[in-house]
């Protein structure tokens, strides 16, 4: 085994120099200098996405376990300044009572979980992705039950930690039988052995519960609002946005590489889950008055949006993909900011507590409608084009039913996600959320969202520069 | 002549700065910001045409100049819109023209508009125009011109409905968007037909005078024309909309809602004349390709200025007087397109109209100016207020007198020069259409002193105060515009502009000229015996024809007839069953979304339990039907 090999793993290793620094820094630091944790830890994933944004090559390592793509590095920065983000608004929540003295692991435990992606995204082998995926799940678990002094986060821990254990199994069941059949696990070798045998579907839907899951679409999706419910809010959007998106890449990398052979199939699997997806979610997120549970609700229906990417099979559809999966982080992290904030300010968390908002803090709410329109998908805002993109990709491949579905449900979603915007604007309060201002760290990840929603869309570079780099069947 | 993008620039920023900071500066000084920016625009116009007009000739011919281009919109490898600026004889002439007349209606303003509501607001929009205006005169290609069109038609609807709490301004200035925007329509089809055919918007492209540009279109029959026929004749619907040819020139005697400063600058001098810049614009395509649109052209025109004349012999309202004169003027450059040939003694028309354009530009934007000037003392547009005002008006008497001197062609008046070609032009087209001319300048000169007289002599109507002068920022531009009309005329304007770009040097042809001066002079009598004192003839003769003096005081029923055919045809017939279809069909089918949605989830609410082992039977059951239908039904 040469060393060498390790130079093609830039961005796991530097994302592993992060971990352990903060680790020996909590472990080591002073009660004194553990203040500037948040921005030691800011600073550094910010290096460390920097540095990953240099051009890298396409590498096979490992045996052809590890594989880089400059597309899969796009989607690893994509995450990483994702999760820089998270951390910004993460702040408010870990100085609280508590919660305080534990706050190091939760920096190193969240890019614990963001190395697993990142294994998971660069994977060659099943073994590799597997162990990503668990790498990404279980710690997860911990995060989720974070403040585990509160029933709440407590029950949302074991709702996720049990279902993913139950999805994983499923999934490992159907990994086994894809070996069985093919002879090995290898991304490479495992396409030319598929010839559609009864037992290679059913291994092929068992498998596919696993990134399911993740993506919580629908049927594997009921953990999704309790544990978005009882989770800490910013872990809540780390899971909405993080953990969905690396899955979305990740699932159309292994559908277009590794299942091919199965197109017809998994085309048509994920034509029903696309429908049943958007259209259960919507339905149920129109009912929702704890505004978490509706977020939660809301990004299963996203994550049906982000299907229609895959379906197609073709380049334009990646590139749809990781641009929607850029916009839904930006937007969802806009939402999810606002949130947080009010939540740690006031404790409020439904839906009516919104009422008046604008009075009282004209500037969050103008920033809550910005995501809110870019999530409905409204021009001129960004998740206007992200979803025209998709759409596009999806009309291209004619499934154009499919899409005129997904249009119908565009025009449900436009009713809940301006529901919020009423509250705001239009509702008035006997007690509105009183007026506050937020730390300068909200803000700015605040800002960086607002003018991502703004310009994004305007600015043609960003897609094209994903463009270049994507790949269809 | 880079610096000729400035003159294009500055408007635009002044737009913007007025706009956004608006209320928060003092008016005198919004008014001041205006003003000096669109003297500079005017110094830079000045330069440009200065170092245009100096430049040599190649091979005898004035180049056309493409100062700069960006390709802004990419259709296909070979169509593609872009943004530029064209300097060529013609584009130059409108930029002089617009900035003068633009800065004098900015000079003037400051005094006219004078502690108005909405002052800041009103230099913005005017700064807006100005913009849209000179980006419509120097486009590269017909789809800039096409944008520069609209954006034009958007702040003429803005200044006309500028006293927007007054109904009467509201209606107009909705009508007179709709009507222009109705001809865009046919101006946009043509545009695409042209460009499908001929796989370009450029003015370079398509005036460079090779047959086999257009020989798919003209090859192309539709409904017994050819296609490149219809595609120019929408063009000038286009043109004819702007230009308030009949019959779309119902929307511009009700423009005159708009303050009096902005008539000048838009009903009179400017926008009006877009369409006669248009048809000049494409010129050698219409001469060279389309001739019998050509024909058209100068059919149109010279009923618009027949029919315009007989009405305005008839107003009451100054304004409106003014403004049918306006379209029976621009009747008149059209005929004068409509007759010319290409090159040499042939291109007369087309030099005549441009130059009668520049002249009528200038001094009719004074009449607009003088009458502004006029209600401003006595607060009124009717006639039957004013009279006898040129004791307590001394140099709008003089100043208007001079504007009418010019537009009913005495010489040595610059109208005189223009109008005289014009009408030399027509004779040598057709005898009977340079007759029906003449009689059309005889009745100019006839309406112009009726309305002369009748403000200025007569019987003085009883005044609540005396009338009084202008203020010195209001005369200031009335005595330049008037030294302007005294002299344009000797410009040599055949060696700026000319149909193929070669000098040539006008002749007045003294046949025409003298039948013409003699016309004028006649009506010019006839005006001053029937009008200088109050006399009973003018009512006796409208008695002797009361049919023929109310049909064209209602100017000949046309806004009935509209009325008729959208109230009553389009509304009930087209626009009730599309109404019916939208409101129960489609906004049924939204209905019977959010209602479905509602119910729908109503009754999933049993699903999401919270227990998670039924979460994980869940899970286990969606695996194995995906497998079963994946396996028994593929």
């Amino acid at each position: 085994m040469g060393y060498a090999n390790f130079l093609y793993m830039k961005e796991e290793l530097s994302l592993v120099a992060v971990i352990v620094i903060l680790l020996l820094y909590d472990i080591f630091g002073s009660q004194k200098s553990l203040r500037y944790f948040q921005p030691v830890a800011c600073v550094l994933l910010l290096v460390h996405t920097l540095v990953n944004l240099l051009p890298s090559g396409e590498a096979v390592a490992f045996g052809g376990m590890y594989h880089n793509t400059p597309i899969g590095n796009i989607v690893k920065s994509i995450l990483s300044f994702g999760t820089l983000l998270v951390f910004m608004q993460a702040g408010n929540w870990l100085q609280s009572e508590k919660i305080i003295i534990r706050r190091g692991e939760f920096y190193v435990v969240t890019l614990s979980t963001l190395l697993g992606m990142y294994f998971m995204i660069s994977a060659g082998h099943f073994l590799m992705y597997f162990i990503g995926i668990e790498l990404a799940s279980i710690p997860t678990a911990t995060l989720v039950a974070y403040d585990k002094y509160r029933n709440k986060s407590a029950e949302a821990a074991a709702k996720y930690i049990l279902s993913a254990v139950f999805a994983s199994g499923l999934s490992l069941y159907g990994l086994s039988l894809i070996y069985g059949t093919t002879g090995s696990l290898y991304f490479t070798d495992v396409p030319a052995k598929l010839d559609g045998s009864p037992i290679q579907l059913m291994a092929f839907a068992f498998f596919f519960v696993g990134l399911g899951f993740k993506l919580s679409l629908v049927p594997f999706h009921q953990w999704t609002p309790d544990t978005y419910e009882g989770a800490p809010t910013s872990v809540t959007a780390y899971l909405s946005v993080i953990s969905k998106g690396s899955a979305a890449f990740v699932l159309m990398a292994l559908l277009f590489k590794v299942f091919a052979p199965l197109v017809k199939e998994w085309q048509a699997i994920l034509y029903g889950i696309i429908i049943l997806t958007i259209t259960l979610a919507n339905i149920f997120a129109i009912r929702q008055q704890n505004i978490k549970r509706f977020f939660a609700y809301s990004s299963i229906s996203q994550a049906g949006y982000i299907m229609l990417g895959v379906i197609g099979g073709n380049a334009l559809g990646m590139t749809g993909l990781v641009y929607y999966v850029l916009v839904y982080m930006l937007s969802n992290l806009a939402a999810f900011g606002v949130i947080s904030i009010v939540e740690h300010r006031s404790g409020k968390v439904t839906i009516d507590d919104y009422n008046g908002l604008y009075a009282t803090n004209p500037r969050l709410s103008v920033v809550m409608m910005l995501a809110l329109f870019s999530l409905a998908g409204i021009p001129p805002f960004a998740g206007f084009f992200s979803k025209f993109f998709i759409f596009a990709a999806a009309a291209e491949q004619g499934f154009y039913v499919l899409v005129f579905i997904a249009l119908l449900n565009t025009i449900i979603s436009l009713y809940y996600y301006l529901r919020i915007v009423k509250a705001m604007f239009i509702n008035k309060s006997d007690a509105p959320i009183a007026g506050f201002t937020s730390d300068a760290y909200t803000r700015v990840s605040l800002l960086v969202c607002s003018l991502g929603i703004l310009l994004l869309g305007i600015a043609s570079c960003v897609y094209e520069n994903i463009g270049r780099f994507s790949f269809g069947m | 002549m880079e610096y000729s993008v400035l003159i294009l620039l500055l408007p635009f920023l002044s737009f913007i700065a007025l706009g956004l900071l608006g209320t928060k500066l003092k008016p005198v000084v919004a008014g001041s910001i205006g003003t000096a920016v669109l003297g500079i625009c005017a110094l830079l116009a000045y330069a440009t045409a200065a170092t245009y007009f100096s430049m040599p000739r190649m091979d005898g011919v004035r180049e056309a100049i493409t100062l700069f281009t960006v390709e802004w919109l990419r259709f296909t490898d070979t169509l593609s819109i872009e943004l530029g600026i064209l300097l060529d004889p013609i584009s130059v002439m409108m930029l002089v023209v617009i900035t003068t007349v633009s800065l004098m209606v900015h000079i003037y303003s400051l005094g006219y508009m004078h502690g108005e509501r909405g002052f800041q607001r009103y230099y913005s929009f005017l700064s807006l125009f100005t913009f849209s205006m000179l980006g419509l005169v120097v486009a590269t290609n017909i789809f800039q011109m096409y944008i520069f069109w609209e954006l034009v038609g958007v702040s003429s609807y803005l200044l006309i409905g500028f006293y927007y709490t007054k109904p009467e301004a509201v209606a107009a200035s909705k009508k007179a968007f709709i009507v222009t925007r109705f001809a865009d329509l046919g101006f946009l089809i043509g545009i695409l037909i042209l460009s499908y055919y001929t796989n370009t918007f450029s003015f370079d492209v398509l005036n460079a005078g090779d047959a086999s540009l257009f020989s798919k279109a003209a090859g192309t029959t539709f409904m017994g024309c050819s296609v490149m026929s219809w595609a120019m004749a929408l063009i000038f619907m286009g043109g004819a909309g702007k230009s308030a040819m009949f019959p779309l020139h119902i929307w511009l005697p009700d423009a005159m809602e708009g303050p009096t400063p902005v008539s000048a600058l838009i009903h009179a001098a400017t926008m009006v004349v877009a369409g006669v810049y248009l048809v000049a614009r494409l010129f050698p395509v219409y001469s060279m390709e389309t001739p019998e649109v050509l024909v058209l052209i100068a059919v149109v025109g010279a009923f618009t200025a027949l029919y315009a004349a007989v009405v305005a012999c008839v107003q009451t309202d100054i304004k409106r007087v003014l403004a049918f004169s306006t379209i029976s003027q621009i009747g008149f450059m059209m005929v004068s397109l409509g007759v010319s040939g290409m090159g040499g003694h042939e291109g007369l028309g087309y030099m005549a109209s441009m130059f009668h354009l520049f002249t009528h530009a200038m001094f009719k934007a004074l009449l607009f100016l003088c009458a502004g000037a006029i209600i401003h003392a006595v607060h009124s547009n009717e006639m039957s207020h004013m009279g006898g005002l040129r004791k307590y008006m001394p140099v709008t008497h003089v100043t208007f007198l001079i504007a009418c001197l010019a537009i009913a062609g005495i010489p040595p008046f610059s109208g005189f020069f223009s109008k005289d070609e014009i009408l030399a032009a027509t004779f040598e087209f057709s005898p009977v259409l340079g007759v029906v001319m003449s009689f059309i300048a005889g009745l100019t000169a006839f309406y112009m002193f009726r309305l002369y007289y009748n403000i200025f002599w007569g019987e003085e109507s009883r005044h609540e105060h005396t009338p009084h002068e202008a203020p010195k920022s209001m005369t200031m531009p009335l005595v330049f515009l008037a030294a302007v009309t005294v002299v344009a005329g000797f410009i040599p304007f055949g060696h700026f502009v000319s149909s193929d770009g070669t000098a040539y040097t006008i002749h007045l042809n003294w046949a025409v000229a003298g039948a013409s001066v003699v016309v004028a002079v006649v009506a010019i009598a006839i005006a001053t015996a029937l009008y200088r004192k109050k006399s009973p003839v003018p009512d006796r003769m409208a008695a002797a024809m009361p049919g023929l003096h109310h049909a064209a005081f209602r100017r000949f029923y046309m806004d009935e007839l509209y009325l008729f055919i959208t109230k009553r045809i389009i509304f009930n017939c087209v626009s009730r069953p599309i109404a019916w279809f939208d409101r129960h069909v489609i906004d049924g089918f939204f209905n019977g979304l959010a209602y479905l949605s509602q119910r729908a989830s109503y009754a999933v609410r049993v699903i999401q339990s919270g227990q998670v082992q039924q979460y994980a039977y869940v899970i286990l059951l969606g695996t194995v039907v995906i497998a079963a239908l994946v396996l028994w039904l593929l």
